[in-house]
């Protein structure tokens, strides 16, 4: 049952053959039993997961149940869980209770999916391996001396170790992609405005984007289905009708173009993670897609650009942290201003720190126009490179990081190491564009490589229909970890 | 771009966050990494380009000026550090 795809468990759920009850006790047994290894959650919570599960079983008894009814879900502890602990991976939120739900928690909720717990994360939903959680570091699934990638560390090993049948994550620079491409499952970044920011905890919000992680794109189309949708709770919520993004997975691919940007082929890519995207395209190939060159010319820029604007709004989103009105408060200070900088030199965690200060500075007085405005200007000139390239073909193909997952530690010495790991997952951010990652092999230390297809804007139905049927010609997405079958 | 201890300083003043002096030193090196990292924005020409600063054309939505929401302090307050009648307690600020 725990590598049962969505389908599955709908349709076992209907036919009464399992609980929703007896399915989320499975995967709490499970998650219990493994993350004190795994460390993937930072709050399980049974009894509540349990008492909605047979809220669910009525509503399945009842003729009421949706297809999504009674399946467990982990949420990524950005998203406001409404009673649950929602820390965000931070000291500074490590007692703030959630007093609602984000719009993505109640759509989830309506549709009638169990929140199976909040996973772990890079504090704020700043780093790219999950290390610089308050709550300790996300350990991969695949081999427990690597890191899952992150933000979204934690949701990525749960899934891969099939410790939860789906996942919320959010992708500001590649952090629902990239996790899922270093544990080996599927995840998508929707294109900017397609699903609803309120209660998502702002890190930058011109980038920010919550999406759907599991372990097929089929999975992935059900789950975005019941995400994506408009919300006026949230300033850059886009008005689109409701789509179903379910009905064109299988469209033979036939004739699609696939360009392959020269600049996602270069130095910088290490051999083993070429080898297997390479043979992804092969696969691509033998499915009936064309596939030629393309150039994004301005790529190398997305990472100066990225981590300028990032910490720009990340240093405005982060200065409501101040001990007054909820979260962390220093314990002693002197006067009103010892409170505001001792709070926050407390609550908050190297990376985020490191962050704000270069955001603060990007737009202080003198400074705004040569970083803050350039950058904007720059992400202008990256956005202009997607959109002739999508004038000659249909999707976009690529690794979706440069290496496969390093080992744990490997790169805290020096954060710029970190950022230009990033590379290829950026750009698409800032761009807006839909993304995502789906597993096409593994490197020479049998880590994970993530295949990552980036469409034009509002294409998730096509995306997913190519990715689901390059997983029907493919096995990867069906292997597990050693030790979690 | 040469960053000094004094505009680390200024900059941790303004963000409202506390350094102590070996902080302000790992700092001073970390963001100096980073600002080398950034400076390759600055070769490039961007005469006449437009700054972007979202995906899409957005516009602000307007609402009617009328209540919308239940009131929820009750519920908002019982999470906050400090509170007495309804206020946020902090520490004195005028004399």
């Amino acid at each position: 049952m725990h590598n049962a795809t969505l389908a599955e468990l709908s349709e076992a759920l209907r036919a009464r053959r399992v609980s929703s009850v007896e399915l989320t006790r499975l995967f709490l047994e499970r998650a219990q039993r493994l993350n004190g290894t795994l460390n993937a959650f930072i709050t399980l919570d049974p009894e509540r997961s349990l008492a909605q599960a047979a809220a669910a079983d009525r509503r399945i008894a009842a003729g009421q149940a949706g297809a999504l009814t009674g399946i467990p879900i982990a949420h990524k502890d950005i998203f406001c869980c409404k009673d649950w602990l929602t820390s965000c991976g931070s000291r500074m939120l490590s007692n703030f209770v959630a007093p609602y739900d984000a719009h993505v928690v109640e759509r989830l909720r309506e549709a009638g999916l169990v929140t199976l717990g909040k996973t772990n994360m890079d504090e704020f939903a700043m780093g790219s391996s999950s290390e610089t959680s308050f709550y300790g570091p996300v350990r991969n699934p695949w081999d427990t001396a690597a890191v899952p990638g992150g933000s979204s560390g934690g949701s990525a090993c749960a899934v891969a170790a099939r410790l939860a049948p789906a996942a919320t994550g959010t992708d500001t620079g590649g952090s629902i992609r990239q996790p899922a491409a270093h544990c080996g499952i599927s995840g998508l970044k929707p294109t900017y405005g397609l699903v609803s920011r309120y209660g998502m905890i702002a890190f930058a919000s011109s980038l920010d984007q919550g999406g759907p992680m599991a372990k097929s794109a089929a999975d992935l189309a059900w789950l975005l289905g019941a995400m994506a949708g408009f919300d006026p709770r949230d300033s850059t919520s886009l008005e689109r009708p409701a789509q179903d993004y379910t009905c064109e997975l299988e469209a033979p691919l036939k004739g699609q173009r696939i360009g392959l940007p020269k600049e996602y082929f270069g130095a910088g890519l290490d051999a083993d993670v070429r080898r297997a995207v390479e043979a992804a395209v092969a696969q691509y190939r033998a499915l009936g897609c064309e596939v030629l060159d393309i150039s994004l010319p301005n790529t190398r820029l997305s990472i100066p650009v990225y981590y300028v604007l990032a910490p720009a709004e990340a240093s405005s989103n982060l200065a409501r942290y101040d001990g007054v009105r909820y979260g962390f408060r220093a314990r002693d200070y002197a006067d009103l201003h010892d409170m505001y900088m001792k709070t926050r030199a407390q609550g908050f965690g190297a990376e985020v720190k490191r962050r704000i200060l270069v955001g603060t500075y990007v737009l202080s007085h003198g400074y705004y126009d040569a970083y803050y405005l350039k950058a904007q200007k720059l992400r202008r000139l990256i956005a202009q490179d997607f959109a002739r390239a999508f004038e000659r073909c249909d999707l976009i193909l690529g690794p979706t990081a440069p290496s496969v997952a390093f080992d744990l530690g490997a790169k805290s010495g020096d954060p710029v190491q970190m950022y230009l790991s990033d590379i290829y997952t950026t750009p698409v951010n800032l761009a807006g564009l839909p993304g995502l990652s789906i597993p096409c092999g593994f490197g020479d230390n049998s880590r994970p490589v993530g295949l990552q297809m980036v469409g034009n804007y509002f294409q998730e139905a096509r995306m997913l229909n190519a990715a689901h049927q390059y997983q029907k010609a493919t096995d990867w997405h069906l292997r597990t970890p050693a030790g979690v079958e | 771009m040469a960053l000094s201890p004094a505009d680390v300083q200024r900059i941790a003043r303004l963000a409202r966050i506390e350094l102590s002096d070996a902080e302000l030193e790992r700092a001073l090196a970390q963001l100096t990494g980073i600002f080398g990292l950034i400076a390759e924005m600055q070769a490039v020409d961007t005469e006449g380009i437009e700054p972007m600063s979202h995906a899409q054309e957005l516009v602000l939505r307007l609402r009617p000026d009328v209540v919308a929401h239940a009131d929820q302090r009750a519920e908002f307050q019982a999470i906050a550090p400090a509170v007495e009648n309804g206020l946020y307690l902090v520490p004195k600020v005028i004399e």
